[in-house]
């Protein structure tokens, strides 16, 4: 099966962002979203732990301990840049400041209830971390993440079976497979990969699909 | 003369005492207090609530506190990372509690204790497991959970510059919940690389006004300030 690869579908949420747009872009695959942000267009990117306007990874030997993302991956900061303490960072994220956020995620439902924090597995440590506070936060929230289980199964569902991060917040989906989009409707199919027909996707993915007619395959 | 520069760290925290709820700033290793902490574990005061978002990385610093068996109960957002072996094995073996909090909610619930707030509505975590058990409150058209504030009986804070007055600048993203942290405790502790003289900080650039900091502690810049990025990942 043809799939988009992780760059594919990281340079394709890159491609939503207009110029302008505060983007805060989490850990894990969503951090791969920063490589291919165009290069004519101003996108100021926030990390959680206080920064806006980081950059890109700095040079061997010239990390700085004091200056890292969410990840606590050394970081840069660009002209322009500005340092800001917890409560503030917070409140660009809850205060609704943020135009998008991209989170990856364990289950999406139709409704756009995201599950990414806790697999709720006995035993397993529980970490939230800001989560949380961007799902309800951000004016766009973006989830990019594979399509199915490694055993196969549709991580969008008609109902999360892990614990809720937050209610109906997601609006696009990216995977490996399509970009949809979360629609009082139900799911729209915006993009499918290479080859892989609407039916096709549809039984993968088990929960009931729409396709405006002016998409098509990519 | 108002002179809040104390000698030494263990001098800092030595009135700490078992039973203490204590913040401690940091977002992992960035802007974590570690000389402070280590006068604390030499201190020795046991039993203690600490509020932090994460829960110790390696073996140093919180994680050297948690290690010493001297926490009872931590406060934070993010416990669970590659680094975080301590508290993965006080927390398996039931040594240790647990109160997870998402981490815009720690930031405000300590924002609001030092701003005199008795509670708030937030959307945060609304619908989700973390909410279990609260009050909440449907205000035009959106969903809410009430939240407290946090409050401590000390913090301990990381800053570049402090004077005599408390007056602190930070360096980076090390700021990140020194500021907030230093308004929410009865009393709060900086440790900061260099003390100047009063005026040598720009008013216009002082980040935490001295009002809310207790005691300041010189720390130069030692060789714990080099150690290797990303070691805390």
């Amino acid at each position: 099966m043809n799939r988009f690869t992780r760059e594919q579908m990281a340079a394709r949420v890159a491609r939503d962002m207009p110029s302008g747009a505060y983007v805060n872009l989490g850990i894990g695959l969503p951090t791969l979203v920063a490589n291919h942000l165009p290069a004519d267009r101003e996108i100021i990117l926030h990390t959680e732990n206080g920064l806006l306007g980081m950059g890109p990874a700095p040079e061997a030997g010239a990390e700085d301990p004091d200056l890292i993302n969410a990840g606590k991956q050394p970081v840069t900061a660009l002209p322009g840049a500005s340092f800001f303490h917890h409560a503030d960072s917070f409140a660009m994220m809850r205060g609704g400041h943020l135009d998008f956020c991209v989170l990856g995620a364990f289950q999406v439902s139709v409704g756009g209830d995201l599950a990414n924090w806790h697999t709720g597995a006995p035993g397993a440590i529980p970490a939230v971390g800001g989560a949380m506070d961007l799902a309800i936060g951000a004016k766009r929230v973006y989830v990019m993440m594979e399509h199915l289980t490694k055993q196969g199964e549709s991580k969008i569902v008609a109902r999360c079976t892990y614990p809720l991060t937050g209610l109906g917040c997601v609006n696009r989906i990216f995977t490996d497979l399509a970009v949809l989009d979360v629609t009082p409707g139900g799911l729209q199919v915006l993009e499918r990969a290479p080859g892989l027909s609407l039916a096709e996707l549809q039984r993968l993915t088990g929960v009931p699909l729409t396709e405006a007619s002016a998409a098509a395959a990519v | 003369m108002i002179n809040k520069v104390v000698a030494s760290a263990a001098a800092a925290v030595a009135d700490i005492p078992s039973g203490a709820t204590v913040m401690i700033g940091g977002f992992g290793t960035a802007g974590m207090p570690s000389e402070l902490i280590d006068a604390l574990i030499a201190h020795g005061a046991t039993g203690l609530t600490i509020v932090n978002n994460n829960a110790g990385n390696g073996d140093t610093g919180l994680a050297a506190l948690l290690k010493a068996r001297q926490v009872k109960k931590i406060v934070c957002s993010f416990p669970r990372q590659t680094d975080s072996w301590v508290f993965d094995a006080l927390y398996k073996s039931g040594e240790i509690e647990l109160e997870l909090v998402p981490q815009g909610n720690l930031a405000e619930r300590i924002r609001a204790a030092g701003a005199g707030i008795g509670a708030f509505y937030t959307p945060t975590a609304y619908g989700t497991p973390l909410a279990e058990g609260k009050e909440t409150r449907r205000i035009d058209d959106r969903d809410y959970v009430l939240e407290y504030p946090i409050r401590a009986d000390f913090a301990l804070i990381k800053a570049l510059r402090g004077d005599r007055w408390g007056n602190l600048v930070y360096r980076k993203t090390a700021r990140n919940f020194g500021p907030i942290m230093a308004t929410a405790a009865r009393c709060t502790i900086a440790q900061v690389r260099e003390v100047v003289n009063l005026g040598d900080l720009d008013p216009e650039h002082i980040v935490t006004p001295g009002i809310f900091v207790h005691r300041v502690v010189e720390v130069p810049a030692a060789a714990r300030l080099m150690t290797p990025p990303g070691a805390a990942a």
